[in-house]
């Protein structure tokens, strides 16, 4: 999923500081598993909010509200009867659901409340870990199972560099070398022949680098 | 054994109920300071409960003292429900401790924000409608 961590608690401040009513909104997707922005986030950080404006003697209201998805039209037209109340939104969705609510109500500043950042999944409770940079081509056959692209630090593609050390990357003592992942895994597999093919220069017009994507279906379209 | 009657008493069935938001919750009413009693490490009834606790009570100091209220408002304690005399002595000492701290920094807007809460439930249930 994807991962976020809230911003920093002035940044917040200060990007709340005109309005004195507004909505904050939650996604019960994402940001809900990496416990950055679902609906205890919201009401933490609206708690927060509400305590730090009393103290400064410029009380706020927050409503707290938490969308299923901030990524599909549905959710977000739900807010459509009630976001005339609000002077402004502040969004603890992904940077995702943060423009598409600003697309809906192009009248209203969406504010973003979180930093989002990786692709990742959960190694275990409380830690989330990159693991796909959506680069539009995977290769994860020929690597069996491990990125090079996102688990490498340089996105090599034909072995490590000389910085591998014990199993580690050079830029992170804690982080694993991709390779020497990959190369466990095909020691393990039995499939070391894979490792002598060479890959060719990756075409990267298939990654955020081509320009920002989109994909159609026009079996789908209504 | 007697303890203070400015505190008062939120039953769980465990530390580990405690949410952030509960404690976050009883700052918004007015709280001076809040503190969660809860069994010795290791003894926990339910396993872990306390831990989980402890750890959430962290949390809420950094959560505190960067929304200005102060994280030294929160607090763990671990005894025994055998303890009567701890427990007194626990209430005490947060009593004293919050004392010299002086009242919550939002303790004047009390009932502006009963109100407020009030207000959040009708936009809510507008939302579900």
């Amino acid at each position: 999923m994807i991962v976020a961590n809230r911003k920093p608690f002035e940044e917040i401040v200060a990007m709340v500081k005109p309005y004195r009513k507004i909505l904050l909104l939650g996604c019960n997707e994402c940001v809900t598993v990496c416990a950055t922005g679902g609906s205890k986030e919201v009401a933490v950080l609206a708690s927060e909010l509400r305590l730090y404006r009393e103290k400064e003697g410029q009380p706020i209201e927050i409503a707290e509200q938490t969308l299923e998805r901030n990524c599909d039209p549905e959710y977000v037209e739900s807010l459509r009867p009630i976001i005339g109340n609000y002077e402004a939104v502040m969004s603890m969705a992904c940077g995702c659901g943060i423009q598409f609510v600003g697309e809906h109500y192009r009248e209203k500043l969406v504010l973003p409340a979180v930093n989002t950042t990786f692709d990742g999944v959960t190694e275990e409770h409380g830690v989330w870990a990159e693991r796909c940079l959506g680069c539009g081509n995977c290769i994860l056959d020929k690597t069996l199972g491990v990125c090079p692209v996102t688990r490498c630090a340089k996105s090599l593609f034909n072995g490590p560099c000389g910085g591998s050390t014990a199993g580690k990357c050079e830029v992170n003592k804690d982080t694993p070398c991709g390779w020497q992942l990959i190369v466990d895994r095909l020691k393990e597999m039995n499939l070391m022949e894979k490792y002598m093919e060479i890959q060719p220069l990756k075409d990267w017009s298939t990654s955020h680098g081509g320009g920002p994507r989109k994909r159609v279906r026009e079996d789908l379209k209504l | 054994m007697t303890y203070p009657t400015n505190v008062k008493i939120v039953k769980v069935p465990c530390t580990g109920r405690v949410d952030i938001i509960h404690v976050m919750k009883a700052f918004e009413s007015g709280a001076d300071g809040v503190y969660l009693a809860g069994c010795l490490e290791g003894e926990c009834h339910f396993l872990r409960g306390n831990l989980r606790a402890k750890k959430r009570v962290g949390h809420l100091k950094d959560l505190l003292e960067e929304c200005g209220i102060g994280g030294e408002r929160v607090a763990m304690y671990n005894l025994s429900a055998a303890q009567g005399q701890r427990f007194a002595e626990i209430a005490r000492e947060m009593t004293e401790k919050i004392r010299a701290l002086g009242p919550s920094p939002v303790k004047k807007y009390g009932a502006g924000r009963r109100a407020q809460s009030a207000e959040i439930g009708e936009q809510r249930a507008q939302c579900a409608e």
